[in-house]
């Protein structure tokens, strides 16, 4: 059995609302609002949602790029959130990040040589020979080659480009990586090379990926578990076999009915949620999908469903599964029966 | 069931960019058409030349340096390349409509909702009174599904969401019923639930207005529920073309069979994904052979020295690859096969 390698509990990410000349604050954006999840060693972790539910946030969070206003992120059975920077920075060692834009996250003006090297100068390993080996090395590992280090970014492709991130990421052989839509902005036959490298490097590595993205077939092809969140807040989370099978939140069913599939002859019955996702400066109360649910029931707009485990392994956070839900529908039952 | 006319028919066009660095030939002779009331898909990765295909028919690609070097544009049986600028401001909306990838950059910030609708009306209905513009206007928006559409009309631009937006610029593209409308990644920029709200109204509106759609997408998925027929390009040229159907369950060019193979299945989880090997090439950079030789598990020595031409499988069923040439014979072919498996 393995263990958590990463635990998150309770975490929040608020982002103040300023207004007027002096800046007051006059509200919060609740980007993240009390997720807890945990991520076993050598597992990947498939992170869904669509934009501004607060999947990115969630990652950068957990690597203190953004400050958490609440929660504990353990690491290894060490609480990041209470370590002073200096700490911080030591144990970045042990968790990296692979970005989603291949063209933003390098730096144009230096070279590739000069990029990969830079993790091991910043984590102390003075030698610049033995820099310069684990550069080729890596550069070989991701499926590029020596000569390739004298270059700039910009003499690569989008996909060349993702495997010079996933090199930089590796180079300071970390437990963790967090990959924030690391496949989104390349083509679909180079979307398959990547994520075919990056399953061959955590075998190779033994490393933990939690992986963040908005294509749920993606994530299915890469996950060990998923989780969906909306608006913020994770509605469901499980086995990823058990979650494309049997979901049980109205929201995931949507989700996964609405993605195209690619075989004509494959007739699914579609649930088409109406609406747009509500801002999250000012979520709906109770369930925030209340607004969109096709299951909505009055108890759902009044109080917030918390995340419940529903049978081994897979939790979910819905009225149709709690006990207010029931008695709400058992409600609704006698209310039909006496008319 | 009576024979649907073609439409829009695309014949032998090339459309070239000239640039410092030499001539770029983005689209390389390519031939498609779309029938009264079909929904044609053209699909392909960056760089096939896709966009700048449908940017040809509108003749919006930007010149300098882009230019139209050859071929015809045949809407009802005439050629749009020799219309005048003036005429073809006519064709554009009234006939031919096009919406965008980028809901956020096609509407202008600084109008109304209303305004920009009412635009595009009167520049071809002249003789409108603003009542019959507006009321008009309003129709449009409750067609494409947007709710408060007479409040809608005096917002602006950043008001809308990302959905809202793409509904706009559909029913700005419908205001005057036109016969083709060209809808280039109408859904790239959307979520999966939006998308699916778009593309639902895209099927309804085919068919309750019986408007052709030639959508340009690079999701497999898009096109497997979207359309009737595909068109699969490949660096400028059209390498593979077949009913939707037959694409899937048929497909021939080593690339499309590739491109089905790569994409993850949310159905059905595999060990591996197939890639195929190498980077899409630069447009222009292969002058010899077939630009799919140096991906291609299948090629042999005629692939690196001459270009296919597109030969017929079936009727419907059109293949750039030598496999497919019957001068090549059934032998070629079923050795690769065996040797493949």
């Amino acid at each position: 059995m393995s263990k958590p390698l990463l635990k998150v509990e309770g975490l929040k990410k608020y982002f103040p609302i300023r207004k007027g000349l002096i800046g007051k604050t006059v509200g919060h954006v609740k980007a993240i609002d009390d997720i807890s999840f945990y991520v076993n060693e050598g597992e990947t972790l498939g992170i869904v949602g669509e934009s501004g539910c607060g999947k990115s946030t969630t990652g950068r969070t957990i690597m203190r790029l953004l400050e958490p206003t609440e929660g504990v992120v353990e690491f290894e059975g060490r609480d990041l959130n209470s370590m002073s920077a200096n700490e911080v920075r030591k144990v970045r060692r042990d968790i990296q990040m692979v970005f989603q834009d291949p063209y933003a996250s390098l730096n144009p003006r230096h070279t590739i040589g000069k990029i990969l090297e830079e993790p091991l100068i910043v984590h102390g390993v003075s030698n610049a020979k033995e820099r310069r080996e684990k550069v080729v090395e890596f550069l070989k590992i991701v499926g590029l080659s020596e000569y390739h280090a004298k270059r700039y970014p910009h003499q690569f492709s989008g996909g060349q480009r993702q495997r010079i991130g996933i090199a930089r990421a590796l180079m300071t052989n970390p437990k963790l990586i967090i990959a924030d839509e690391p496949v989104s902005a390349l083509d679909v036959s180079i979307q398959a090379q990547v994520l075919n490298l990056m399953q061959d490097l955590q075998k190779e590595f033994n490393l933990t990926y939690i992986f963040i993205a908005h294509d749920l077939g993606v994530v299915r092809h890469i996950s060990n578990r998923v989780a969906v969140m909306y608006l913020g807040k994770i509605v469901e989370i499980t086995e990823s076999e058990e979650l494309y099978a049997n979901p049980l939140h109205p929201y995931t069913q949507a989700l996964l009915s609405a993605v195209p599939v690619p075989d004509p002859n494959y007739k699914k019955e579609q649930i088409i949620i109406e609406g747009d996702m509500p801002s999250p400066a000012n979520p709906p109360s109770g369930c925030a999908f209340h607004t969109r649910c096709p299951f909505k029931m009055d108890v759902c707009t009044k109080i917030t469903p918390v995340l419940a485990e529903e049978s081994t392994g897979h939790s979910v956070a819905c009225h149709l599964y709690t006990q207010e839900g029931n008695d709400d529908i058992d409600r609704k039952k006698q209310l039909e029966g006496s008319v | 069931m009576r024979e649907r006319q073609k439409l829009l028919e695309v014949k032998d066009l090339q459309t070239t960019f000239f640039t410092d660095s030499g001539e770029i030939p983005a689209v390389d002779h390519v031939d498609f058409y779309v029938r009264e009331g079909e929904v044609l898909g053209i699909v392909g990765e960056s760089g096939c030349g896709k966009s700048v295909t449908s940017l040809s028919i509108m003749q919006l690609v930007p010149n300098p340096p882009g230019k139209i070097t050859g071929g015809e544009i045949l809407f009802e049986n005439q050629d749009l390349l020799k219309k005048t600028e003036k005429e073809m401001r006519e064709i554009r909306g009234n006939d031919v409509a096009m919406i965008f990838q980028e809901p956020m950059t096609s509407l202008n910030p600084l109008f109304t909702i209303g305004n920009q609708i009412a635009e595009a009306i009167s520049l071809h209905k002249k003789n409108w009174s603003k009542k019959q513009i507006k009321d008009r206007a309003i129709e449009m928006l409750r067609l494409v599904g947007l709710p408060r559409a007479e409040e809608l009309m005096k917002e602006y631009p950043h008001q809308l969401s990302g959905g809202m937006r793409q509904r706009v610029m559909i029913a700005m593209a419908l205001v005057c019923d036109p016969k083709v409308l060209i809808a280039d990644e109408p859904t790239t920029a959307l979520d999966v639930t939006i998308q699916a709200q778009i593309l639902k109204l895209m099927r309804e509106l085919n068919e309750r207005m019986n408007t052709a759609i030639l959508l340009i997408t690079h999701d497999l998925g898009v096109v497997a529920e979207t359309c009737e027929r595909v068109v699969v390009m490949y660096a400028g040229q059209v390498i593979e073309e077949a009913p939707t159907q037959e694409i899937f369950e048929n497909p021939c060019h080593p690339y499309t069979r590739g491109l089905i193979q790569s994409v993850p299945d949310m159905r059905d989880k595999k060990e591996r994904l197939y890639s195929i090997p190498g980077n899409v090439p630069k447009p222009g950079s292969i002058k010899k052979g077939c630009r799919f030789a140096a991906r291609c598990e299948s090629a042999f020595s005629r692939c690196w020295e001459e270009t296919p031409e597109l030969y017929r499988n079936s009727d419907v069923h059109q293949t750039r690859c030598f496999l497919y040439d019957e001068q090549e014979g059934v032998t070629n072919r079923d050795e690769q096969a065996t040797a493949k498996s």
